[in-house]
């Protein structure tokens, strides 16, 4: 196997030191797809941006662990060079393509900064780099579309602009945190399916963050499971989908509409998440696990080797 | 709402700014106000400074519309000359606030943590001062004269612009295509700059158009107060001092520049408080 292109190991983040990331690790191979899966606040969108160091300190902090991107640890990199690093070698996608496009530029200029910032791109040049990159992405009549702003075009146009803006100087990773949750079903295939070419066209990596265990199924490599700030599991993506080992993957999956027959009630997981400062010894998900023993509550269960990494004690 | 707005036929941005009787009004008395001053060694009947070209204290008649001053110079012809100075001088006041509590208030809003709680405590200390006051301290420091005047009230509406600069930067800060423009490795330099700076011209247009009105009255205080524009210097604020003695028996010699003062307040607050409500993304429809 060739070397790993990103290894986090062993991240621990605290927000004005209440631990919300502990002890998460695992490794991207290039050009390989891990999706990154969890409910709300667990812990997903935190390790997308301590990745790209960009989790604004304070409150937020890296207490301990490595990141190693091709080999460089991003924690002893300085501001110039992990800014030489995002957006060039690691491009990020956004939630909101709404807010993350600034109103009073035009989408080109948008587009041309990356390049203009990384590769030193004269204007002209940068504007003719952007209008292969809206092509790229797929929106038609792209050299006529640069000088639009960003409220003259649709949701899902203005998520290929993000994209391109991201892929504007051939990354070799993409972090993409939950790309599609604010588009509309449609929409959202056709992004998906636009991030899935490009990744195949240029060999990229993909850190795919959701909360849409459909997107994942279909799109990953590998898939893991986060859960209150911890990785509870992690597997190649078929062997996870049809053998979850860890009592809350299974419940999870359970929870997935199609799933369940119709007419039924879906099951659901009772209880809620605690909240960071609440997390005690253990296994966090104990309190709400149909199938906790003694132990459970008292002792944190290790992770696993590769290739299927489990946290738990009584696992399915 | 919107969808209203929406079905009005478009309209040129100019057309909309005179959208209302009042700022339609208030940009016709500046215009005319401007024009007086450029032009007035053009149709300035007398030399403003020239004493004896009328009887001291005449009262408005066909040869001198408003009135002579004590000296016997011509009011009228120092009004037109006064607007040079008073107008100028009220542009450069903005000008510095505006440079000055920009820069101040996207620096300490962008770098944050105490770099932001000591700006802002000192920022408010300042405005905790009337600052009419402040700006007769630093005329006392600087020493008296037009130009120190407007230095001095310009110098004292840094806090006042530095504090609007500040929440508005701090809007901006927290808003996604910041943090995107980071992900793409832009340096901090270039997001004040590229990212933060456009987003706040509305935002300083109708800040520096509503200012210019108190940064008029204000370095005419001054030279009201005698620490401003000197004698014999055409101030509209230095004017209205010299007449204030002789207000009882010879009340045009406060009358007009203070009417014109007036005149040139309230126009520009009209236009102001016209521009705010064109550039609010709210009130227009637009982003």
């Amino acid at each position: 196997m060739s070397e790993p292109l990103l290894v986090v190991d062993s991240l621990t983040v605290t927000m004005a030191g209440v631990p919300v990331l502990e002890d998460v690790s695992f490794a991207l191979q290039p050009g390989e797809t891990l999706g990154l899966v969890g409910e709300s606040g667990c812990g997903k969108s935190v390790t997308a941006l301590s990745i790209m160091r960009l989790l604004p300190d304070p409150p937020g902090k890296i207490a301990s662990g490595r990141i190693l991107f091709d080999g460089v640890d991003m924690r002893t990199l300085d501001a110039a060079g992990l800014r030489a690093i995002r957006g060039d070698r690691i491009g990020m996608i956004f939630q909101e393509p709404m807010t993350s496009l600034n109103p009073v530029f035009t989408i080109g200029d948008q587009i041309a900064e990356s390049v203009i910032v990384h590769r030193g791109l004269s204007h002209r040049a940068a504007f003719e780099e952007a209008a292969g990159l809206l092509d790229l992405v797929g929106i038609p009549a792209a050299r006529n579309q640069l000088g639009r702003y960003p409220h003259e075009i649709s949701g899902g146009q203005r998520q290929r602009v993000m994209i391109a803006i991201a892929l504007a100087c051939k990354p070799k990773l993409l972090v993409a945190d939950e790309p599609t949750t604010a588009l509309d079903v449609t929409v959202q295939a056709q992004i998906l399916d636009l991030i899935g070419r490009l990744r195949r066209e240029l060999g990229m990596a993909v850190l795919l963050i959701t909360h849409d265990l459909g997107v994942v199924a279909e799109f990953c490599d590998r898939v893991a499971v986060m859960y209150a700030g911890r990785l509870v599991e992690e597997a190649p993506v078929n062997q996870l989908f049809a053998h979850p080992r860890h009592r809350y993957t299974e419940a999870l999956l359970r929870t997935m509409p199609a799933a369940n027959a119709p007419g039924k009630r879906l099951p659901s997981i009772s209880g809620a998440v605690p909240a960071p400062a609440e997390r005690k010894a253990g296994c966090i998900y104990a309190p709400r696990c149909g199938f906790a023993l003694d132990r459970c509550a008292t002792e944190l269960p290790p992770l696993t080797a590769s290739p299927h990494r489990l946290r738990c004690w009584n696992p399915a | 709402m919107s969808a209203a707005i929406a079905l009005l036929p478009p309209r040129s941005n100019l057309a909309r700014v005179l959208g209302t009787p009042g700022a339609a009004a208030g940009v016709a008395v500046l215009i005319l106000l401007v024009l007086g001053a450029v032009f007035a060694p053009l149709i300035a009947p007398f030399d403003p400074v020239a004493t004896r070209v009328c009887p001291r204290l005449a009262p408005p008649s066909a040869a001198n519309l408003f009135g002579c001053d004590l000296f016997g110079r011509d009011i009228l012809s120092r009004i037109l000359h006064g607007g040079r100075y008073s107008l100028s001088v009220g542009l450069l006041t903005v000008a510095i606030s505006l440079i000055a509590g920009t820069l101040i208030g996207m620096t300490i809003a962008f770098l944050g943590g105490r770099v932001d709680s000591i700006g802002t405590r000192f920022i408010d200390v300042m405005l905790g001062f009337p600052p009419i006051v402040l700006a007769i301290l630093i005329v006392a420091v600087l020493g008296v004269g037009a130009f120190n005047a407007a230095l001095a009230v310009g110098i004292s509406g840094v806090p006042r612009f530095a504090r609007v600069v500040r929440s508005a930067t701090l809007s901006l800060v927290g808003r996604e295509f910041v943090e995107s423009a980071r992900a793409v490795g832009a340096s901090q330099g270039r997001i004040l700059r590229r990212h933060l700076l456009p987003n706040l011209v509305p935002v300083l247009i109708v800040l520096a158009s509503l200012d210019l009105g108190t940064a008029i009255l204000s370095t005419a205080t001054l030279s009201f107060l005698g620490l401003g524009a000197q004698p014999p210097t055409p101030e509209w604020g230095a004017m209205l001092n010299a007449g204030r003695e002789f207000m009882r028996y010879a009340p045009w010699t406060m009358i007009f520049p203070g009417l014109v003062l007036f005149l040139a307040v309230m126009s520009v607050n009209l236009v102001g408080d016209r521009l705010s409500h064109v550039l609010d993304p709210r009130a227009s429809g637009h982003v």
